[in-house]
C-alpha cells in the first residue's frame, strides 16, 4: 500500500515536472535577460514547494505541525523574493525578503511560546 | 564600555551593508543610529570582551569551524534528501542525552546551532547547569550517553572549546 | 562566468527547498518534519541567496542578500529549537516507530 502511494506520488510529480519544464507559463519579466526561462521555471518549483507546505498547514494533526509549516513557508518566501530580485531587476524585492525573515522569526518564537502554554512575559 | 564599542562597530557595519554604495549622508545617519542603539542596549551584548582580542580565535573560527560546519551542512542535506526520497522511509527516531564540557552561553548556542544543522540530529533542550543536551536523532545508533557524545558532539566541541573558552 | 556559477547555486537551492517540503509532507511526526524541513530549506534558501549575490554582483541588492544569509543561518536553528521544545512540553508524542525518549524520562523524574 505504501509502495503504491510512493509510485503514485512519483508519477504525479514527474508529470507536473514535465509540464513545468516544457511550458513555463508567460510572466511579465524584463525580457532582455538571457536566463529568464530558467528563472521562471524556478519560480514554479518554489510555488509547488509552498503548496506542499500549505497542505501541511491545512492537514496537520497537531498545532505544532502547523507552526513548523508556517515557519518553513516564511523561510521559502525569502528565497522567492531573491528570485524575483534577479528576474525583474528591481532591488527592493530583497528588502521585502529581509523584513519577512525578521518577521517570521519573531512570529515563530511567539507561536512556540504559545504552544508551551506559558505567558509571553517570561 | 568595550561591549558598547563592539556593538557600535557591528551595528555600523550592518547599516553600511544595508545602504550599500556608501555615501556621506547615509554614513552620517548610520553613525547616529548605531551610537543610539549601542548607548541603549550595549551592556547586554558581550559579557567577556577580553576574548575578542586574541587573533588565534578568529583563525580557528574562520578556517577550522566554518569549513567543518559548511561541509557537515552539505552532508546533512544529502542525507535528508536520501531519507525523504526512499520509498520505505529508513528512519528510527528517538531523543537521546549527551554531555558537553562547554560552559559559556555563546559556546552552547553555537554548539546547539551546529548540531541542529548537521546530519540527522536536532537539539530539543539544553540543561546548562549540568552540561546536558537533549538531542532528537533521526536514526538512533546507540542509546548509551558516552557513545552518543562521541558520535555527535566531539568534533564540534574540540573546535569550539578553542574559540570560546 | 559568475552568472553560470550563480545559476548552478540557484538550481541546487531550489532542489533542496523542494526536498525539504516533500519531507514536511512525508515524514511521520513533528520532530522528524522539523529536522528535514529546517535543514533542507535553510541551506536551500541560503544557496539561492548566494546565487543572487553572484549574479547581481556587489550592488545594494547583493549586499542585502549576504546579510540575509547570515541572519537566516543564525535564526533558523533557534526557531526550530524553540518549536521542538514547545511541542514536547505541550505533550506531542513521538511517532510509533521511535526507539527511545530520554527527555520525557528525565522530566518525569524531576516531577
Amino acid at each position: 500500500m505504501k509502495l503504491f502511494r510512493w509510485v503514485l506520488g512519483a508519477i504525479l510529480l514527474t508529470w507536473v515536472g514535465i509540464i513545468i519544464l516544457r511550458k513555463p507559463l508567460p510572466i511579465l519579466f524584463c525580457p532582455d535577460l538571457p536566463y529568464v526561462g530558467f528563472l521562471s521555471r524556478g519560480l514554479y518549483v518554489i510555488i509547488l514547494a509552498c503548496l506542499l507546505s500549505l497542505y501541511r498547514i491545512g492537514r496537520g494533526p497537531t498545532g505544532a505541525d502547523r507552526v513548523v509549516a508556517v515557519d518553513i513557508l516564511g523561510i521559502m518566501i525569502v528565497g522567492l523574493c531573491a528570485l524575483l530580485t534577479i528576474s525583474t531587476g528591481r532591488s527592493w524585492y530583497i528588502d521585502i525578503g529581509i523584513a519577512w525573515a525578521l518577521q517570521s522569526f519573531i512570529s515563530t518564537l511567539a507561536l512556540s511560546k504559545y504552544l508551551e502554554g506559558r505567558g509571553f512575559d517570561e | 564600555m568595550k561591549s558598547r564599542i563592539v556593538l557600535f562597530l557591528i551595528a555600523f557595519l550592518a547599516w553600511a551593508l544595508l545602504t550599500w554604495v556608501p555615501d556621506k549622508q547615509h554614513l552620517l545617519v548610520g553613525l547616529f543610529v548605531a551610537g543610539f542603539v549601542s548607548f541603549l542596549t550595549g551592556d547586554l551584548f558581550i559579557k567577556r570582551p577580553r576574548l575578542l582580542k586574541h587573533p588565534l580565535r578568529y583563525w580557528y573560527f574562520f578556517f577550522h569551524y566554518l569549513p567543518l560546519f559548511l561541509w557537515e551542512c552539505f552532508k546533512a542535506n544529502i542525507d535528508v534528501a536520501y531519507r525523504v526520497l526512499h520509498p520505505k522511509l529508513p528512519i528510527s527516531p528517538g531523543i537521546v542525552k549527551v554531555k558537553t564540557r562547554l560552559k559559556s552561553d555563546t559556546a552552547l548556542t553555537f554548539l546547539a546551532n551546529s548540531i541542529t544543522l548537521t546530519p540527522g540530529t536536532m537539539t530539543v533542550d539544553i540543561d546548562a547547569d549540568n552540561g546536558i543536551l537533549y538531542i532528537h536523532w533521526i536514526n538512533v545508533k546507540t542509546k548509551d550517553v558516552d557513545k552518543a557524545t562521541k558520535i555527535i558532539v566531539e568534533r564540534f566541541e574540540k573546535v569550539l572549546e578553542k574559540i570560546f573558552d | 562566468m559568475s552568472n553560470t556559477i550563480g545559476l548552478i547555486f540557484i538550481g541546487v537551492g531550489l532542489a533542496f527547498d523542494f526536498f525539504g517540503c516533500l519531507g514536511l509532507v512525508r515524514l511521520p511526526d513533528v520532530y522528524n518534519r522539523l529536522q528535514a524541513a529546517t535543514k533542507c530549506v535553510t541551506l536551500g534558501t541560503c544557496s539561492i541567496l548566494f546565487g543572487t549575490f553572484l549574479i547581481v554582483g556587489p550592488t545594494a541588492a547583493g549586499m542585502k542578500a549576504l546579510l540575509c544569509i547570515i541572519f537566516l543561518i543564525l535564526t533558523a536553528p533557534v526557531a526550530a529549537h524553540a518549536v521542538s521544545r514547545g511541542a514536547h512540553r505541550a505533550g506531542v508524542k513521538l511517532s510509533e516507530g521511535s526507539v527511545v525518549d530520554m527527555y520525557k524520562k528525565d522530566k518525569e523524574g524531576e516531577v
